[in-house]
């Protein structure tokens, strides 16, 4: 007898009013997780898709056969850029929140995905962020009043007020334009890998997207070129949990994790405790020195929460449980890093707190300097000019001809 | 008659029509919201914008679905879906994603019905949203609407008010064609008097905000709002000038246009698209056309520049079309 066909229709596993159940994440322990070796054929590694890499363990310690056995001075500049990424991000949602920019975009909780694994990779290896990596910048050097000119689109701004607040880049610290338009950068990622080996160039892409942008046919696109070619390319999923308010489960379908996409396109897979800055560091590590010897690129997920907003747009307590960013299991990445410094003997409070009060004085120097250049409300503009450059190499006689116009209508408003 | 805002009048619509017709489905990102638990729905996220709130506590979760972020899948989808009777009202969060699914747009849904013979229906409608003011960038505020009018085979509606919103949706939702329903999200929060009623607008029917005898304006989506603004203050000094709001572009009411501008010889068009190929070009060329011996002086369009969209909210003032803009066009055909 035949019976209508069904329609699955996932379901988030707590919306605001339930209790925060984490039950669907699957756990490794510290150190259990094999590391093969870099030359290693993605169908010779499927189990790394679903179990977790992880380093720290309970007591703070680094176990098992990730542990990158970093410097400690290293470890303590990996915890600087955190946190100047986390003072960064909440002095600026301030600032959003006082109508001084528009728009922002917090990655709280996730700073280890970013810092980690931009100091795993050479500074002439290309990133192609996506719009909650902020951390990568910090690494690569930006100055906190550039990223700031940019949020305030002002006069010192490197997108001349074009585009929305974070899409910030650099070509002198090779960190691709963010778009605001997803997963766009996974394909271009690839492509600028294949033109690095074309050319005979030693450096490697990596890219970051979210796990939600996963579903995009970029994403998959991406990957069936960087196998078909074995393109010097890491690609990062940085699974927080929720794309807005849609839960991780809808991009994932019933896959075990994002990092399995990777096996089916003959590309290794590895699924990485992203709030563990060891794993994330040595992950990558891995990743690369694999793509830099010809071996090809690696799809790595990393598992995080995103404990603020998705922008300053929404608000989460809508869509979430309040407290479900407190229950996350894999704890605050900071946190963590702090603690395993402590262990080692190599940081204490008060070298925090004095870490935190330097931190904190700097981005305020930062703002200072950068409101010179303009806010929103006040100081100088951009001269309206700008709008019609860039958009040919060579200014066009109709483009010409706008120009012309809008500056003759303001001079006969008595402005500009 | 109660006010509504245009936000509140879609959600009115896309309800009272999920009511009275089963087929009629909601696809999208985040159009569900945080739905669940005990907090009911007031709790309910129901995307970016709040449009959809309320819709999945009442239909259900089988009529209202949250989808994977991929816009080529969900509008290849949901045509798929309308092929097979189901009525789909999908979301397409900005105007300018059509970037990844303009292959299932212009190389499927538009064109089902003529390439299976004319034995398709393909009751599918597209709502999305257009437009610049919100300071969101070259790949968040663009108009496009031109771009989708040059596809044969789909409609495409900008309604500039709620009472139009309500009614231009509901046609929409009732056409057996695919509907392109263009909300410009500088104006949801706009309000009139809207019944509680469900009632159609045809399309193809234009509405004149403003009567006058001395110029015609044309104008769309947000910028019909300029233009009545413009238009009350010339009053002021004695310049008689007509608004009028084509609502839809394809169909576009070339009649009413055409009467228009036979009664006052004089004609503006205001268009928020970049200037080359705009529908303002388009009803230029249609009056140079038509009624060139009615033309009293030149038509003039007020668009914006051949440019991206500037985000800084500074450039982008400078960049859409202004009240100024319109008055200066306005005066330089009665000048003419």
């Amino acid at each position: 007898m035949l019976s209508p066909s069904r329609l699955h229709i996932p379901r988030a596993p707590a919306r605001p009013g339930e209790a925060p159940d984490f039950s669907y994440l699957q756990l490794s322990a510290a150190g259990a997780v094999p590391r093969p070796e870099i030359t290693v054929n993605a169908s010779e590694v499927t189990g790394l898709a679903t179990q977790l890499v992880r380093v720290l363990d309970n007591t703070h310690q680094a176990v098992g056969a990730w542990h990158p056995h970093l410097d400690p001075a290293e470890l303590q500049i990996g915890l600087r850029h955190m946190l100047l990424t986390r003072l960064f991000d909440e002095r600026m949602q301030k600032t959003q929140r006082q109508g001084r920019i528009s728009f922002y975009v917090k990655c709280t909780g996730e700073e280890a995905v970013s810092v980690a694994a931009a100091m795993a990779l050479e500074p002439h290896d290309m990133l192609f962020p996506a719009y909650r990596n902020q951390g990568l910048q910090m690494v690569r050097g930006q100055p906190l009043v550039a990223l700031m000119n940019q949020l305030l689109s002002n006069t010192g701004d490197m997108c001349k007020g074009r585009q929305l607040p974070v899409m910030y880049h650099s070509s002198a610290a090779r960190l691709f334009s963010i778009s605001g338009n997803l997963a766009t950068q996974f394909p271009q990622a690839v492509g600028w890998a294949m033109a690095a080996a074309i050319k005979g160039e030693e450096h490697i892409a990596a890219s970051w997207i979210g796990e939600g942008s996963s579903a995009a046919a970029d994403f998959h696109h991406a990957l069936l070129f960087a196998s078909t070619y074995r393109a010097p390319v890491i690609l990062n999923v940085v699974n927080n949990q929720w794309a807005i308010s849609t839960f991780q489960g809808c991009a994932a379908g019933d896959s075990p994790s994002f990092a399995a996409r990777g096996p089916g396109y003959g590309i290794p897979g590895l699924r990485v405790d992203g709030n563990d800055f060891l794993a994330v560091y040595a992950v990558t590590r891995w990743a690369a020195e694999r793509a830099r010897k010809g071996h090809g690129a690696t799809l790595i997920e990393l598992v995080t929460y995103r404990a603020s907003a998705h922008s300053t747009s929404d608000d989460p307590a809508r869509y979430r449980p309040r407290d479900e960013a407190e229950r996350w299991p894999l704890g605050d990445p900071i946190e963590r890093l702090k603690a395993h410094l402590c262990v080692l003997g190599e940081w204490s409070e008060p070298r925090h707190t004095a870490l935190l009060e330097e931190l904190e004085a700097q981005v305020t120097v930062a703002w200072k300097e950068a409101c010179i250049f303009g806010t929103l409300s006040e100081g100088p503009r951009l001269d309206p000019a700008l709008m019609f450059d860039d958009v040919y190499q060579h200014l066009p006689p109709h483009l010409a001809e706008q120009r012309e116009q809008l500056r003759a209508a303001r001079a006969a408003q008595g402005k500009g | 008659m109660p006010n509504k805002n245009i936000r509140d009048a879609i959600n009115e619509t896309l309800k009272l029509e999920m009511r009275r017709d089963p087929r009629v489905v909601v696809f999208g990102e985040d159009v569900v919201g945080g739905l669940g638990g005990s907090s009911g729905i007031e709790e309910a996220a129901g995307g970016t914008f709040g449009i959809t709130t309320g819709l999945a506590a009442e239909f259900g979760r089988r009529r209202v679905l949250d989808m994977p972020i991929t816009e080529s899948a969900i509008i290849g989808m949901a045509g798929g879906a309308a092929l097979t009777g189901l009525r789909p009202v999908a979301e397409l969060m900005f105007i300018d994603f059509i970037g990844v699914c303009f292959d299932q747009i212009l190389n499927q849904i538009a064109k089902f019905r003529y390439m299976f013979g004319g034995k398709a229906d393909v009751p599918l409608v597209i709502r999305t949203m257009i437009g610049a003011g919100m300071g969101t960038g070259p790949q968040h505020s663009q108009a496009l609407y031109n771009v989708l009018a040059h596809v044969p085979g789909i409609k495409v509606v900008l309604p500039s008010n709620a009472y139009d919103a309500k009614g231009l949706l509901t046609t929409a939702i009732r056409d057996n064609d695919p509907v392109i329903f263009c909300e410009h999200k500088a104006i949801y929060t706009e309000s009139c008097e809207v019944p509680d009623e469900s009632y159609a607008i045809p399309f193809g029917q234009a509405a004149i905000t403003r009567t006058g005898k001395d110029v015609t304006v044309v104008a769309l989506s947000r910028m019909v709002l300029l233009a009545n603004a413009v238009a009350d203050r010339l009053a002021k000094e004695g310049i008689s000038v007509e608004v009028l709001d084509p609502r839809t572009i394809s169909p576009l009411d070339t009649a009413s246009i055409l009467a228009s501008v036979a009664k006052t010889g004089r004609l503006v068009v205001v268009d928020e698209c970049n200037p080359f190929c705009s529908v303002a070009s388009e009803i230029t060329s249609l009056v140079a056309c038509e009624a060139l011996s009615s033309l009293k002086s030149a038509p003039v369009k007020v668009t914006a520049p051949h440019t991206p969209v500037p985000a800084t909210p500074h450039l982008e003032q400078l960049y859409v079309p202004s009240p100024a803009a319109i008055e200066k066009a306005i005066r330089a055909t009665l000048a003419g």
